[in-house]
């Protein structure tokens, strides 16, 4: 089965802290533009780690994780623009609303499995959109038109640009959520979470409580998508219903596979991939910008099936399989 | 004189990156009855799944005078070679007349067909009677009863048997092996059959194979191999 | 409780459409094992060679003819090309292959025939049957065409032997090579199979919602929510799903406050998850017992 370990092995170290480096550094060496992107591509890489969470590592097939990226823009929004309340305080706020309601829908998703499971979150992730723009909310939602939010400066009176401050907030907040989630997946839960997913009559027979543990992961991966959601409203600047359509959702699941299954760093490329893949196909051709995607996805899944995380995982046992025939 | 029927040379098969197989040879005589004996994990099941193309493999394997190795698992079906696999590979969603019906898919003669069905419910009564039945909900030995009648229907010359007596109370292991020994002598199917459970295998087969970690170790006479000193305490249990 | 009755016939209407689609949903799930995701484009494509063909100057019955085999030429094509490579590949990426299909197919189609809005005929005239205004001569001719083409796969699926031996393969690949079906040949057969009956369904939907490139997708979603609420293994669970799940949403749309047009899709695939939890094959599902 794909990844169910987040191993932390030496040259894992060297490696994720060298890219640390790199990308502490960033911010003074590229356009504020660019910087803006790669920001909102670590947003996506959040998002898509929570959804990793729940389908990834725990198999609950979710098709509407917009719903709760939504929710935690909202939140956000609300938040800083309604009740003028700072934008740091609406990260932890949008978290735990996700929670709320991730763990809500959880419960009667217990009884649903695999594509019914995925039409019923896809109701959810159609629903979204639907509801936002709905007449009793329009008060708190600015209905069709959205919210405005100003970007946050950088604090203590930092020589750092806006946008160079968010994308630092950003990495701080993927650093801690990644190591969060790696934690748990090593963790006793994480390996009842992954046990769930790959036998649940021999889990339950563990004396594992599937129902709690699927609730609760529910809970936690929208949580993870509600921070992303906060997020992705701070830097953006706006929320409006139309960002949060099911075609996002179906975005996080491309994100998901193509990162890698089960693989916590694979969200990294996840989010990229999200990011900057439409543009290049719409740069390729605009009139078949879909159909150039879609060239691009079946290429993608032909040359790592299992997602980047997969790939890499092949070319490394392939080395280590050269150095101990050399040995 | 006795015609060999399937001979093989230097079989070796691997699952991915993991060799299972180191070389094997042996050969099947027509209308005999071999025993492929063994440990968990010794090669059995591979050796069969190497012969009904289901893994990937190497070597050279002769049936009937033509060289077959390599070939797809569904064309060495339709040249009559029955594999029963490990779990019986019933249908469970199907009937057991459906069951029944797809092992004769690669037949086109209607009035045989037909005559052949009700031979099988002849063999196997209780089949007969739970004809509608998901197969699924079949027990452990009626599904095997069921596994050896679906082969049948594919008018076989060689029967693959893996582990027929796996999980089955031994009144019900008597009765499948005596219907083996009667579609042996009565059809002349050639049969290798591969047991854990040795002392049935020695008593129903000819000849015997023994595999260890993936070679052929020891082969002989059933008779032979059931009174050797080794086989006897290692696998007969006295 | 005119208005109960009337928005009864309305729905079973638009039902017809729905039952149309998850036919075809349920048709390819009993041959591959997997929902096709991109099942709506596909139709929708063939509608679109199918107006080709037309704006060519064939009749409307040749025309359509020529589009089913040229569709499941395509299905086909589309099975070996695409999919059969990466057959060893884990689920949830084919399904990523399948929203691959769905983009490249919908690009397409608006690349090629462009994004206007185009009228589509059919072959059964507009006139209200028999003239009582209970339902148009297009609607009862797409429901007779959908329980015609339902009663032939019935019949093809459970009483020939091409039938039974695509249902062996979608259930146990493995065990069917084993006794001798050519298990490519029958998977590539069940792709062909499916996308002319897409096609046949985009022909008949066409004429009621009109032809451009996204006229598929609720529709697509709606004919799921109907294969899933008759029970993905069984045909005729489909249908009747498909025209259960128009008469809801008709309902719904009428008689719940708050409700407008867009509510009405969430109000639906509501009610059919609630059906789901009681009766978690679908209506006409075949339950599945396995031992452990």
């Amino acid at each position: 089965m794909n990844g169910s370990r987040a191993v932390l092995t030496r040259p894992h170290l060297v490696l994720t802290l060298a890219a640390l480096v790199v990308a502490a550094a960033l911010p003074f060496t590229v356009k504020n533009f660019i910087l803006f992107q790669l920001t909102l591509a670590m947003v996506y890489a959040i998002a898509i780690l929570g959804l990793n969470l729940l389908t990834g590592f725990n198999g609950q097939f979710s098709l509407g994780h917009s719903a709760f990226f939504a929710i935690g823009a909202y939140t956000a929004a609300i938040m800083m623009d309604r009740l003028g309340i700072a934008y740091y305080w609406t990260l932890p706020a949008a978290g735990v609303a996700c929670f709320g309601f991730g763990f809500l829908f959880g419960l009667p998703a217990l009884r649903l499995e695999g594509i019914y499971l995925a039409l019923a979150t896809f109701a959810l992730a159609v629903a979204t959109p639907q509801i936002l723009k709905s007449t009793p909310l329009e008060p708190w939602t600015g209905g069709v038109q959205g919210i405005v939010i100003l970007k946050p400066d950088a604090p203590f009176g930092l020589p750092l640009s806006s946008d160079q401050w968010l994308y630092y907030l950003t990495l701080a907040v993927v650093i801690v959520m990644f190591a969060g989630a790696a934690n748990l997946i090593n963790s006793r839960s994480g390996r009842a979470i992954v046990a769930i997913r790959d036998n649940p009559i021999a889990a339950r027979a563990m004396g594992i409580d599937i129902s709690s543990y699927k609730s609760l992961t529910f809970g936690v991966s929208a949580f993870y998508t509600g921070v992303a959601g906060a997020l992705g409203a701070i830097v953006i600047q706006f929320v409006a219903p139309d960002s949060f359509t099911f075609a996002f959702a179906i975005g996080l699941f491309v994100g998901l596979v193509v990162g890698g299954v089960g693989s916590i760093a694979g969200a990294l490329f996840g989010g990229l991939f999200v990011l900057f893949v439409p543009n290049i196909a719409e740069q390729v051709s605009k009139g078949l910008a879909g159909a150039v995607y879609g060239v691009i996805l079946i290429l993608v899944i032909y040359l790592m099936p299992s997602g980047a995380a997969g790939l890499v995982r092949l070319v490394v046992s392939k080395f280590a399989r050269t150095t101990a025939r050399q040995n | 004189m006795s015609t060999i029927l399937m001979s093989v040379r230097n079989l070796r098969a691997c699952y991915g990156a993991t060799q299972v197989l180191h070389g094997l040879d042996f050969d099947i005589v027509e209308g005999g009855i071999t025993a492929l004996l063994g440990a968990n994990g010794a090669g059995k099941t591979s050796t069969l799944r190497a012969l009904s193309g289901m893994i990937e493999h190497s070597g050279e394997v002769s049936f009937a005078g033509k060289r077959v190795e390599g070939s797809a698992t569904e064309v060495l079906a339709r040249l009559g070679i029955a594999h029963i696999p490990e779990g019986r590979g019933t249908f469970s969603r199907m009937t057991v007349e459906e069951n029944l019906r797809l092992g004769a898919m690669s037949r086109n003669d209607r009035a045989g067909i037909a005559s052949d069905m009700a031979r099988v419910y002849g063999y196997f009564p209780k089949l007969r009677e739970r004809v509608r039945q998901q197969a699924g909900t079949l027990s452990g030995g009626e599904q095997q009863m069921l596994a050896i009648g679906r082969a049948l229907m594919l008018q076989p010359r060689l029967m693959l048997l893996d582990e027929p007596s796996f999980g089955l109370a031994p009144l019900i292991v008597e009765e499948v092996y005596a219907i083996l020994r009667e579609l042996n002598e009565a059809d002349g199917i050639s049969m290798l059959l591969v047991e854990q459970n040795a002392n049935a295998a020695l008593a129903l087969a000819d000849r015997a194979y023994l595999i260890e970690t993936g070679e052929i170790a020891m082969s002989g006479s059933a008779e032979d191999m059931g009174r050797d000193e080794t086989i006897r305490r290692a696998y007969l249990g006295y | 409780m005119e208005l109960f009755v009337h928005q009864v016939l309305a729905g079973l209407s638009t039902g017809g459409i729905y039952a149309c689609m998850a036919l075809a949903i349920v048709m390819i799930y009993q041959a591959i094992d997997q929902l096709n995701f991109a099942q709506g484009e596909m139709a929708m494509f063939s509608t679109f060679i199918a107006w080709q063909f037309l704006q060519w100057g064939l009749p409307y019955w040749p025309a359509f003819i020529l589009t089913v085999a040229v569709s499941f030429v395509g299905g086909v094509v589309i099975e070996q090309v695409v999919f059969k490579p990466l057959k060893s590949a884990p689920v949830l990426s084919h399904i990523v292959v399948f929203i691959a299909l769905f983009a490249i197919l919908n690009s397409g189609a608006g690349f090629i025939w462009d994004y206007s809005i185009k009228s589509f005929p059919t072959p059964f005239g507009t006139t209200p049957l028999f003239g009582t205004g209970l339902i148009s001569s297009h609607d009862a001719g797409m429901i007779a065409m959908t329980v015609i083409l339902l009663l032939l796969l019935f019949v093809f699926f459970r009483y020939t032997r091409i039938g039974l031996a695509m249902r062996a393969t979608a259930a146990n690949p493995d065990s069917a090579r084993l006794v001798g079906i050519r298990v490519g040949w029958m998977i590539a057969l069940g792709w062909g199979m499916a996308a002319a009956i897409g096609a046949v369904a985009g022909m008949m939907i066409a004429p009621v919602v009109f032809l451009e490139p996204n006229m598929m997708l609720s529709i697509l979603l709606y004919g799921f929510a109907g294969a899933v609420v008759g029970g993905l293994t069984s045909p005729f669970g489909a249908v009747v799903g498909g025209f259960l799940v128009g008469v809801i949403e008709n309902l719904a749309g009428t008689f719940i406050p708050y409700v407008g047009r867009e509510l009405k899709f969430t109000i639906a695939l509501t009610l059919i998850v609630a059906v789901l939890t009681v009766r978690p094959s679908g209506l006409f599902g075949r339950v599945v017992v396995t031992r452990v």
